[in-house]
């Protein structure tokens, strides 16, 4: 059960401000079905140029819905230049503090104002877009939302990065570029942990480099694979050699753009040994699957 | 507020007669059943009698019955013994619907050489037998597929399965935590190999289970030290937990036909007025092949930890399959594996119900829950005024 403040549940079962306001000057609308939480904020000025009503629709959790109602009541009565300076910070602190792992509701609050500000200056003509490069394929996350959720809450963990926007919380597979990103941004600040994985080691022995490859297919690759339906299976090594077999079923992957051996092979070349070829099994290579261009 | 309870196949109420059984055993009984003297000694008779209690229940005998922590350790025991007793064999098969005390084990094991293969389901959770039939060569160690699912009650061929695995030769598997206690069993009759339970899905207390193993199943310790259970299980016996257990198995045996049907019966009012009143909404899983206590039921354009809250208010309990009461942020496997849209497993809704509910708590929750999904229909941006 969720620890949920007094403020929180009081906004959950009596939501403020629902529906859509009429011919609306901003409308911002994020989040989908399929994440599992979506917002739509509409909003109207009066002559002054200061918010004059806002309305939201939300399909989500508790804790979505009630961050909608209060960024409602908070953005009342200010002016866009005031509104769009409303973090998600402040949103989480006007309930008077959420869970951890619900801070992306936050997040979701101050993108659909935004997306409504925006939606208004471009004349009703822009939608939400995303901006950057999408980092978490799953969730739809880019490089520049997650930059800006660690600046703005001073993140330093992967596992706060996806409590705050979601990214990397589904296969994990770019885990390990949130963890540049947050490099990149916080430097310093983070305590140099030693990677788990031994960066490839000068001279291995047979059984050591095998033992690796091994390792880098359980803990690099395997899980991204497993969270599409599919998997990797370790067939044999010969000498820089490396034969693969995949399995399972990869139709609606989003990785399908990439052939699945070069990704297999990039890994092992980063972790193990930049000599190293990856082969694909040939029983495995007559299964039918999308990973194969 | 009264508290309705339909979340029984998460956790159940101990029954009164099992803590009547347990009561003495902590102040008065205490001795360990190890010991020499007669006041310890007195505690290897309750546990006698326990084990009987649960064979009697499965209907197998009481030395094919091992004590554990509860479902989980017997899942893991179950699993990484008969693997280390068969080492020749690398291939394990499963079910992408397990529970995770399975899945997680099976996965871990792929990390160490083995080959998992994970069968998945059609659309009302039910397996193709012919694909696990193909599955099944030299090869495979284990077999490991559960009885019924916790989720969405969905009933497997057991026997079937385990006819057909063992024919091949390997050992047979089944975690049984959720149908033992609400489904009649007779191991004498079948040929499981090994098969969990856990005490506190039948009205027992929690930190208690049992695996069952066939005589001549070979299985390797997977606890080490005292030679408790007969050498397989190490450690002092969990006294108050077993006696429990086996109280528990006595008094589901009793009453296991008649408690059935009536709880069938308030299950089905549940679930046919639900289906009705609210729109949009759907079942999931097999009508037919299912446990009498288990509906679960998603409702379109609404999310389940809105609608588990609006349900507290109300003091009723249920669960769900949506992504944001896990604490991940995917919806159910067992939903997605099943091909459910992810708009339909995030507003899922498990009510699981058990002997001691009443009718008169069905018709209550009849009455709030085409409101509440009304109420949380009005905020969903899905759905057209």
């Amino acid at each position: 059960m969720w620890e949920y403040t007094d403020k929180l549940k009081d906004h959950f079962f009596k939501p403020r401000n629902v529906g859509e306001v009429e011919d609306p000057d901003g409308v911002g609308e994020v989040g989908s079905l399929a994440c599992g939480d979506a917002l739509k904020l509409t909003f109207k000025l009066d002559k002054n140029g200061k918010i004059k009503d806002a309305k939201f629709k939300t399909f989500g959790c508790a804790s979505a819905i009630a961050t909608s109602s209060v960024l409602t009541e908070m953005i009342k009565g200010l002016t866009l230049d005031e509104a769009s300076k409303v973090t998600n910070k402040d949103i989480a602190d006007y309930l008077g503090g959420l869970p951890e792992q619900k801070m992306h509701c936050s997040v979701m609050g101050r993108e659909a104002l935004e997306a409504a500000i925006e939606n208004y200056r471009s004349g009703g003509k822009k939608k939400h877009e995303l901006e950057g490069n999408v980092i978490c394929t799953c969730f739809g996350v880019t490089d520049r939302e997650i930059e800006r959720v660690i600046s703005e809450n001073d993140l330093t963990t992967v596992e706060e990065v996806t409590n705050y926007c979601k990214a990397g919380g589904g296969c994990g597979g770019c885990q390990s570029e949130i963890e540049k990103i947050i490099e990149k941004i916080q430097g310093d600040k983070i305590e140099q942990t030693p990677a788990p994985v031994p960066r490839r080691a000068g001279r291995l022995t047979n059984i050591q480099k095998i033992q690796l490859i091994q390792q880098t297919i359980n803990e690099q690759i395997r899980p991204a694979l497993r969270a599409h339906g599919g998997n990797i299976e370790l067939i044999d090594v010969e000498a820089n050699k490396v034969i693969v077999a995949f399995r399972g079923m990869c139709a609606q992957c989003k990785l399908a753009e990439y052939t699945m051996k070069d990704v297999v092979e990039a890994k092992l070349r980063e972790f193990v040994s930049a000599e190293l070829l990856v082969e694909e099994d040939k029983e495995s290579a007559l299964q039918p699957h999308n990973h194969r261009e | 507020m009264n508290t309705i309870y339909f979340d029984n196949n998460a956790t159940t109420k101990v029954a009164e007669q099992v803590l009547e059984e347990i009561k003495p055993l902590f102040c008065e009984l205490y001795g360990n059943p190890s010991s020499m003297h007669t006041f310890g000694g007195q505690i290897g008779r309750r546990i006698r009698q326990a084990r009987e209690q649960v064979a009697r229940l499965l209907g197998c005998e009481p030395s094919e019955i091992m004590f554990t922590s509860g479902g989980t350790e017997s899942d893991n025991a179950a699993i990484k013994g008969a693997l280390a007793a068969a080492p020749n064999r690398r291939k394990i098969i499963t079910t992408r619907v397990e529970h995770p005390a399975v899945l997680a084990v099976c996965r871990e094991l792929e990390n160490h050489g083995y080959t998992v293969v994970e069968l998945g389901v059609d659309r009302q959770g039910r397996l193709e037998l012919a694909e696990l039939a193909e599955q099944i060569d030299d090869d495979t160690a284990l077999v490991t597929i559960m009885y019924a699912n916790n989720e969405t009650g969905v009933i497997f061929p057991v026997e079937k399965i385990a006819e057909l695995v063992t024919s091949k030769g390997s050992i047979f598997h089944t975690d049984a935590v959720q149908a033992v206690g609400k489904i009649p069993l007779n191991l004498s009759k079948s040929r499981i190999d090994l098969l969990s339970l856990s005490g506190h899905k039948l009205h027992g207390p929690k930190g208690v289970g049992a695996l069952y193993v066939r005589k001549g199943t070979r299985l390797s310790p997977f606890m080490l030290g005292g030679h408790q259970e007969a050498g397989r299980r190490a450690g002092t016996e969990n006294v108050p937990g077993i006696v429990g257990l086996g109280k528990a198995c006595e008094l589901a045996a009793e009453n296991l036909e008649a408690e059935n049907s009536r709880v069938k019966a308030l299950r089905d009012k549940l679930e046919d007025a639900i289906l009705e009143t609210c729109p949009d909404s759907r079942l999931n899983g097999d009508p037919e092949n299912r446990l009498p206590n288990t509906s679960n039921i998603s409702f379109e354009y609404i999310e389940g930890e809105a609608i588990l809250l609006m349900l507290d208010k109300y003091g009723i309990c249920a669960s769900s399959g949506s992504a944001c009461t896990s604490g991940s942020l995917e919806p159910s496997h067992v939903l997605r594996a099943m091909g459910v849209p992810f708009t339909a497993a995030h507003g899922s809704i498990r009510f699981s119900l058990s002997r001691y509910n009443t009718e008169k708590e069905v018709d209550y929750t009849i009455e709030k829950m085409p409101r509440i999904v009304n109420q949380l229909r009005e905020l969903s941006p899905f759905v057209a005024k």
